[in-house]
């Protein structure tokens, strides 16, 4: 299972600069897993100390929050969109 | 702790172009960062605020300035000569006393702080035009938003006034009046098939991209955030240069909660007012009300909703100071509660028949939930109490369209007013 997964501004740092890179995984969790592979750090910046998604990051496979399908158990199919981005936004 | 951001600070940027800002700080981590568009902490993506080092500020300072939000320029950040720029001054809203709704309520003495009086009648004009003097300070080229409306109305009227192009989000069933009132202005207003949390996410996304681009509730959020302590700052000068016992918000992002509560607590840092104890309240419509919900179950966490309410402008179901609120209510003593759409309309009606104040429906879920917090024990009759009335009600007219009207249509005689009036008028 491949994804696309959009990377925020403040997470560039550890992808070169990449807007958008590739990682493998069924589920979100795996996904992450797969990032921290391939680009060492990040797992930590998206994931808390008890391995929980930080409170300030939003994930999304295509436009569903993962928050609404599982947390990080959500299926990412075959070919999604991933997106991280910083929650503090709006209002 | 100083984070990587330093080497990325904008260079450029004139002396005092934040006034007396000098850092933003992370709120959830406390690590700090230079001034600059950045809103999520490098370290743990939680949301950055502007920090200050304070002069010493006076009553009389703060008196001799403009009849608008650029007298507290001291404790903004905005710099010294930011009353010269081409902006929508907005603010000094009034604040009334509102002694027919007090007896109906049965409280001792109300406030309502009428922010439906501002250029583009919302309290949003505040926060954009703290946010346009940071996007002009940054050299960022567009004012855009994603906006439940009256942020949308509040940056188009805004940009033209500063003569720059604005771009504004909206999700595409928002009321026809708050799309009408932005596209006057001539802003590039796109409709989003979605919810405003869509909006929201879509708006992220092109921050992330277009780098001179300001999005007031994104990039600039820090800045923007500031001017709802103006709110605090009114109505406490208005009131005599002190604090209310307990004031009762309307919650959508939780932004406004927390800046009113800030500003009260830097009145009483600098010595503008006494020290004294106050309750912050939260009103929320049930159908989009994930922090009260938070609250009612003691979380320190806001679990997201999917909002159904007629109360747009609070249809935010993934509040961005969620935590917040919750702190700030908690550590007041104060409560965090929502009312049904009902509620909320037969408010927006009590308002305006009790005060002559006609509200959005945000107004309405304020003064619901008010009503029933007097109704619960849980505000003090006693006590002085601040409603914030946060827009004006042409905007939801659909919330009342099938309310009120004409009471009856006759013919242009004087016979046939006769007998509409003797039929409706016995005693």
């Amino acid at each position: 299972m491949s994804a696309s997964v959009r990377i925020p501004t403040i997470l560039r740092t550890y992808t070169g600069g990449e807007k958008e890179v590739k990682a493998d995984g069924g589920t979100i969790a795996e996904l992450i897993e797969s990032l921290e592979q391939g680009y060492p750090g990040l797992k930590s910046r998206v994931l808390d100390d008890t391995g929980a998604l930080r409170r300030f990051v939003n994930v999304y496979v295509g436009d569903d929050d993962v928050r609404f399908i599982g947390g990080l158990d959500a299926e990412v199919p075959d070919g999604a969109q991933v997106s991280i981005i910083p929650a503090v936004a709006g209002g | 702790m100083t984070t990587a951001l330093a080497a990325e600070a904008p260079a450029g940027c004139r002396p005092g172009a934040f006034g007396n800002a000098t850092h933003l700080i992370c709120r959830a981590c406390g690590a700090t960062s230079p001034l600059g568009p950045f809103y999520a902490c490098l370290e743990c993506f939680g949301p950055l605020e502007v920090g200050y080092e304070y002069p010493q500020i006076t009553r009389e300072q703060i008196e001799r300035g403009p009849k608008s939000i650029w007298r507290y320029q001291p404790l903004l950040p905005v710099p010294a000569d930011i009353a010269s720029f081409r902006s929508t001054d907005p603010g000094f809203t009034r604040l009334v006393d509102a002694r027919n709704l007090a007896d109906d309520l049965g409280l001792r003495q109300l406030w309502v702080k009428d922010d439906s009086g501002n250029p583009t009648h919302s309290f949003k004009d505040r926060v954009v035009a703290v946010a346009l003097s940071a996007a002009r300070e940054l050299g960022l080229q567009v004012l855009a938003c994603p906006s439940t409306g009256n942020l949308a109305n509040a940056v188009a009227a805004a940009a033209a006034r500063a003569g720059i192009r604005s771009v504004v989000l909206v999700p595409s069933n928002l009321e026809r009046q708050k799309i009408l009132a932005s596209a006057v202005y001539d802003t590039t207003l796109i409709a989003i098939e979605g919810t405003y949390d869509d909006v929201n996410k879509l708006a992220s996304e092109i921050a992330g991209e277009e780098d001179d681009w300001a999005f007031v509730n994104v990039n600039v959020r820090p800045y923007y955030a500031e001017g709802s302590k103006t709110l605090a700052f009114e109505i406490a000068e208005q009131l005599g240069w002190r604090l209310p016992d307990q004031v009762v918000i309307p919650v959508a992002s939780g932004s406004q909660l927390t800046k009113i509560d800030k500003g009260f607590r830097e009145l009483i840092k600098l010595g503008l007012v006494e020290d004294k104890a106050y309750r912050i309240f939260g009103a929320q419509a049930t159908g989009c009300s994930p922090i009260a919900q938070a609250y009612r179950a003691g979380h320190e966490v806001v679990a997201p909703v999917k909002p159904d309410t007629i109360a747009k402008s609070l249809a935010i179901g993934n509040p961005a100071d969620g935590p917040y609120v919750l702190d700030v209510v908690r550590r007041t003593g104060g409560k965090i509660t929502d009312v049904d759409d009902e509620t909320v309309v037969s408010n927006i009606r009590r308002l305006a028949r009790t005060e002559g104040i006609f509200g959005e429906t945000a107004g309405g879920v304020t003064l619901g939930v008010t009503a029933k917090l007097v109704a619960d024990g849980d505000l003090d009759p006693a006590a002085e109490t601040v409603i914030i009335n946060s827009g004006d009600g042409l905007k939801t007219l659909d919330a009342v369209s099938g309310q009120v009207g004409p009471k009856a249509t006759i013919k242009p005689h004087y016979d046939a007013f006769k007998e509409f009036w003797k039929a409706n008028n016995r005693s």
